[in-house]
């Protein structure tokens, strides 16, 4: 084996897993920011059909006149939009790249039986990739439901109010939604921690458990500011 | 005490391997397990066989030659330990074991359960180095380093390059291997000339390489037997990134 | 005098440029030829091993703008087993300002090797020490510091100065990866051809010239013949003839042996250092041996019972059935005598049968006593990694019940023969690092083995290969073609077809653990006229039946680590004769060399320096002749000759 006698053209370095990881980590991070600000406006929903389907109204006419009706609302839109394309072709190249360099095993490459959930990962750092699957798959549901009004179980309505309420009535889109934040809930847990490292903030044992107490602390306010509306309309808390 | 080892036996890189079960009896609680190997290759010789091929130099932790997972875990159970320093009392009368090759597209089989783990060299011919010819150094205390920049770069330089982390990445990254030498030579002010470069020319290699990127999973820092923490990869991130700025501002 | 070698003409080191030892170094490079840089690229030279010496040799010559190639058997040049050495590398600074001089690494160099090594060759040593601390600090060696971020030091080997510079635990290994790093740029700037897990096999000489290798490709099995203007060896020395050893399990003798063949005198093979703080041997099973630092010994006690076969534990021994017999025999240095001394203590105690652990091969290092004074937190700070590792490999607490020791083949004095220019007897071929015999005499000092394969590679083989360069360019009309190449890679190819022919009963280890125990029996810590004798007469016997007997596996063309060993081991047993031969002939006790026959009333080494003052180096008589021997007279004009004394 000579040293020299196989060397390759390198892959240039914008297009190195490195920095790949470092767009998916910004556009996981900006996603982040957007769950809180949505989840913020889903609690809305405790002061009514008016304060909610007002907030809903304002979010179109912020920075109006400087801005048209939606203006505002699109421009975030377009970022968002960004972030998840970006995170998603990121995240779809960086699984080819490890599929090729373990002959398509991943963690699960050895003969052997024993050991196979190795020493220390956790369920939630392995389960990035599926777990991000199911979570967009989820988003389009939700996107066609809540947003798009395309799809209306429990009854359509122009009002945002009704149609949250109409749906969330039904026990299994509350199920559907459950299950999606808990997916949602284990790819936040590894995700925030990892995005920071991926960025270059995990400087040592001390910042890397400060990392992981913030992505708790995260994940578990944004799943429980999820989780409340729904369930709050299902036991008829709201809406009835 | 009496072991099954099951090996991966493949007697060259472009044939197919199996796994094949041995027997190996009389085995002492106070042999290393490469020196089970040992036993089983005398038996294997005297009795028609072929003995089974495996890296090992130094036998005392610190070459980095040897490399087998043993079990599914790379360097076998012990935490801080290489293969060559794991003793069978850690292993129980009658136990099988698996014991198979670094597995990554980057380091193919030569046979049995050697690899080729040439990708890391050329990661360091890359850029891992401070260029420094012969004859052109300063007094050595010209520059002095505070301690803990010189302990952060020594904790990153016990690297052994024997490739576990690899191994045992479900990405089949390198970057912990990467990581460190990073770190090393960018702790120090004798590192920093070159830095952004070192950081980008690296990088590069390792991805030209086929190994995968990092997840952040943490499985390379479970079996590193030189105790490479996972902050070493963060350090390479940041070192990428900033260097990709420096570039740009160019 | 025996009847095992025969009377050649002395031998004088013709490059060493006399008048004042501080400008011999100044004075032999002036003069000595230059090539111009623009031509060095046309100069090739092949560099085998990438340890210290060879490693930061090859990085150095690449720089300048030779072509460069260059082998190691392992699969990475950073794999060296220079990787392994723990303790510090020494170099005459005086940052401490405690009186340290170049003099001073020099004088006390000469007389740790008891007084059997050059004065030019080691003065030189001495000047370069601290360029290489420089060197490594500019490359990015994490050496230890203080908290006002100067290097810190610490005193190494019984010396009274602090000049030994240290990386944690792991000195060798910092400086290596340096050194490997600067050759690894090399190799990305193409002024160097890296060749991994490639084994030399035989020294291609023209016109008695060294001008080439003959290779082995150890994955394909091919046999390569690389041709160039110069060889340097930097293969390592051959502790690996013991079979156990601190060595690693590659380490061999090969290329020496081969060049030796071919006409290259080794010289003084009977210096074999033994390290007394191993880990012992635990069973048959046992593949090699661990070294811990001899730090230890600052702080423990070394004692064994006094009735013969008291297989009590330690901790029911009451102190006055202990002996602390190196306190007792040597009240002034105590436990912390010299290595040789200390190793020779102990045999003699298990020799009488008061060893302890398995098979009676162990004296204890005991630590509790310090734990007790001062606290096991103190001691655990100096010491963690030690006994961390002690307790990995025994399985037993160093903190509650004492370390088992037994002393181990360490490091090899003697090499192949070289001169002032580190030129071996066979022109174009240079020797470096622990492969040559020229700086530590008989007997080196802790942390100098680093120096000294540093300061060759770096600096002084850099420094005189370019006066045989520029004299003697390789012949235009020199390919692969010419007869000497084409003979020598058919003696290569015919020796191996023999070997994997044989096909008898017993297994290469098996030839190689027997050889061992002979050496390591009469040839090891203690030695006499009659075991020598018997020894040669039993590597001979065990010689004749490995070439009739030895079974080894597979073919030729694939990845065949039997065929490597059965190679490596048919080569020890003409060193380990040798060795012995030199052994029988050095009728004196010098260093790490003891004649049971040359001893003072008190049972210490004794020099005789009115007939042993030379350098031997033998000449490879040819396959069942005997070796000639040639003396290289040793002047000492700078330095008062003395017996050494620890009592």
């Amino acid at each position: 084996m000579s040293a020299t006698d196989t060397k390759r053209g390198r892959v240039p370095v914008l297009r190195s897993s490195a920095v790949l990881h470092a767009v998916m980590a910004v556009g996981g991070l900006i996603m982040v920011l957007f769950l809180i600000a949505h989840m913020y406006g889903n609690l809305k929903v405790f002061a009514g059909q008016e304060a909610f389907d007002g907030y809903s109204a304002y979010l179109r006419t912020i920075l109006e006149p400087l801005l048209p009706y939606a203006g505002a609302l699109w421009i975030l839109r377009v970022i968002l939009l960004i972030s998840v394309g970006a995170h998603i072709w990121a995240a779809f190249v960086l699984w080819h790249r490890s599929r090729a360099a373990t002959a398509g095993g991943g963690g699960w490459r050895y003969q052997t039986t024993q050991n196979r959930r190795g020493v220390q990962r956790s369920y939630a750092s392995f389960t990035m990739r599926w777990g991000g699957v199911t979570i967009a798959l989820f988003v389009v549901y939700h996107l066609l439901h809540l947003t798009g009004n395309v799809i209306h179980p429990g009854g359509a309505s122009d009002s945002a109010y009704e149609r949250m309420v109409n749906g969330f009535s039904i026990w299994w889109v509350v199920l559907s939604y459950v299950i999606a934040l808990i997916a949602l809930g284990f790819h936040l847990r590894h995700g925030i921690w990892s995005a920071f490292a991926s960025l270059g903030a995990n400087t040592s044992i001390a910042v890397r458990r400060r990392l992981n107490g913030l992505a708790y602390v995260v994940t578990f306010v944004i799943i429980v500011g999820f989780l409340v509306p729904p369930l709050s309309i299902l036991i008829g808390w709201v809406g009835a | 005490m009496k072991i099954t080892l099951r090996i991966w036996r493949q007697h060259h890189q472009d044939q197919p391997g199996a796994m094949e079960a041995y027997e190996v009896d009389e085995i002492s609680p106070d042999m290393s397990f490469l020196e089970v190997l040992d036993l089983l290759n005398e038996d294997l010789t005297l009795n028609g066989g072929e003995p089974v091929a495996f890296d090992h130099d130094c036998r005392e932790g610190i070459c980095g030659m040897c490399s087998l997972v043993i079990n599914g875990l790379a360097h076998g159970p012990e935490a801080l330990t290489t293969t060559c320093q794991l003793y069978m009392r850690h292993f129980e009368d009658g136990q099988v074991i698996d014991v198979e090759p670094w597995r990554s597209t980057a380091f193919p089989v030569i046979r049995d359960l050697v690899v080729d783990r040439s990708a890391l060299d050329r990661i360091i011919e890359a850029g891992g180095y401070v260029s420094a010819p012969t004859g052109a150094a300063a007094d050595a205390n010209a520059v002095t380093v505070p301690k803990k920049d010189a302990d952060r770069a020594f904790d990153a330089a016990a690297c052994i390059g024997c490739g576990a982390c690899v191994a045992a990445c479900p990405n089949g990254s390198a970057s912990l291997f990467l990581g460190a030498k990073i770190t090393h030579l960018g702790s120090l002010p004798q590192g920093q000339p070159e830095r952004d470069e070192r950081a980008l020319a690296m990088v590069e290699q390792h991805d030209a390489e086929g190994f995968g990127g990092c997840t952040q999973i943490g499985e390379c820092t479970a079996v590193c037997p030189a105790g490479i923490p996972l902050d070493m990869i963060s350090q390479l991130n940041h070192d990428v990134l900033s260097g990709l700025k420096h570039q740009s501002g160019q | 005098m025996n009847d095992y070698f025969t009377e050649g003409d002395p031998l004088q080191d013709t490059q060493d440029p006399g008048g004042p030892l501080k400008d011999r170094w100044d004075k032999r490079r002036f003069e000595a030829k230059l090539i111009s840089p623009a031509n060095r690229r046309k100069v090739s030279i092949i560099v085998i091993g990438t340890g210290l010496a060879g490693g930061s040799a090859a990085a150095t010559l690449g720089e300048a703008g030779y072509n460069v190639k260059v082998f190691c058997y392992q699969d990475s040049a950073r794999r060296a087993h220079s990787i392994a050495a723990q303790g510090g590398i020494n170099a005459a600074k005086d940052y401490r300002n405690d009186g340290d001089s170049i003099h001073r690494l020099f004088y006390d160099t000469v007389k740790g090797g008891d007084y059997r090594s050059r004065e030019s060759n080691v003065y030189r040593l001495a000047q370069v020490s601290a360029a290489i601390i420089d060197q490594a600090v500019a490359q990015g060696v994490p050496f230890a510091r203080e908290y006002g971020g100067l290097l810190d030091t610490r005193s190494f080997g019984g010396v009274q100065v602090s000049r030994t510079f240290y990386a944690r635990g792991q000195t060798g290994q910092q400086l290596l990866l340096g050194a490997y790093q600067a050759l690894e740029r090399q190799v990305g700037a193409g002024t160097v051809e890296l060749n991994t897990r490639h084994e030399m096999l035989d020294l291609i000489v023209i016109d008695g010239k060294a001008r080439g290798v003959v290779v082995r490709d150890m994955v394909t099995g091919e046999f390569e013949t690389h041709l160039a203007d110069a060889v340097v060896l930097a293969s390592g020395g051959y502790g690996n003839v013991y079979y156990l050893s601190t060595n690693a399990m590659g380490c061999n003798v090969t290329a020496s042996w081969r060049a030796h063949r071919k006409g290259a005198y080794f010289a003084n093979p009977c210096y074999t250092q033994i390290h007394p703080t191993c880990i012992p041997v635990s069973g048959d099973h046992q593949s090699k041996l661990t070294l811990m630092s001899e730090s230890l010994r600052n702080d423990g006690r070394i004692w064994v019972p006094v009735k013969a076969g008291d297989d009590r534990a330690p901790a029911d021994i009451p102190e006055d059935e202990r002996d602390y017999y190196l306190e007792r025999v040597y009240p002034a240095f105590g436990n912390l005598v010299p290595r040789d001394v200390a190793s020779r203590a102990a045999k003699k105690q298990c020799d009488e049968g008061r060893g302890v652990g398995p098979g009676g091969l162990g004296v204890y290092l005991d630590l509790t006593h310090a734990i007790k004074r001062l606290g096991r937190h103190v001691i655990e700070e100096k010491y963690g990694n030690l006994f961390d590792m002690y307790a990995k490999i025994t399985d037993e607490d160093p903190y509650q019940a004492p370390m088992r020791i037994y002393p181990a083949i360490h490091y090899t004095m003697g090499g192949l023969w070289v001169d002032y220019d580190l030129q071996s007897s066979i022109p174009g071929l240079f020797v470096i690092g622990e492969a040559n015999f020229s700086d530590h005499g008989a007997n080196r000092l802790g942390a100098s083995a680093l120096m000294q394969g540093l300061a060759d590679g770096y600096f002084v083989l850099p420094g005189t290969i370019n006066d045989y360069l520029a004299r003697n360019p390789l012949p235009a009309d020199v390919d692969a073609n010419h007869p000497a190449v084409v003979e020598a890679a058919e003696g290569v190819r015919e020796r191996t077809e023999r070997l994997l022919s044989i096909n008898g009963s017993r297994s290469v280890d098996s030839f190689h653990k027997e050889l061992g125990s002979i050496v390591w029996e009469y040839c090891g810590m203690e030695r006499n006229a009659e075991g020598l004798s018997h020894a040669i007469e039993e590597i001979r016997r065990l010689r004749d039946e490995f070439w009739t007997d030895v079974k080894v596996t597979g073919v030729n063309e694939e990845l065949n680590q039997s065929l490597e060993r059965a190679g490596r081991v048919a080569d020890f047993f003409g060193l380990a004769e040798l060795m012995c031969i030199d052994a029988l002939h050095r009728e004196e006790s010098c260093g790490a060399h003891f004649r049971s026959e040359s001893q003072t009333e008190g049972g210490e080494a004794l020099r005789q320096d009115e007939d042993f003052s030379y350098v031997a180096a033998w000449e490879f008589g040819g396959d069942g002749d005997e070796p000639v021997l040639h003396r290289e007279h040793l002047e000492f004009e700078n330095i008062k000759v003395q017996q050494r004394s620890y009592k």
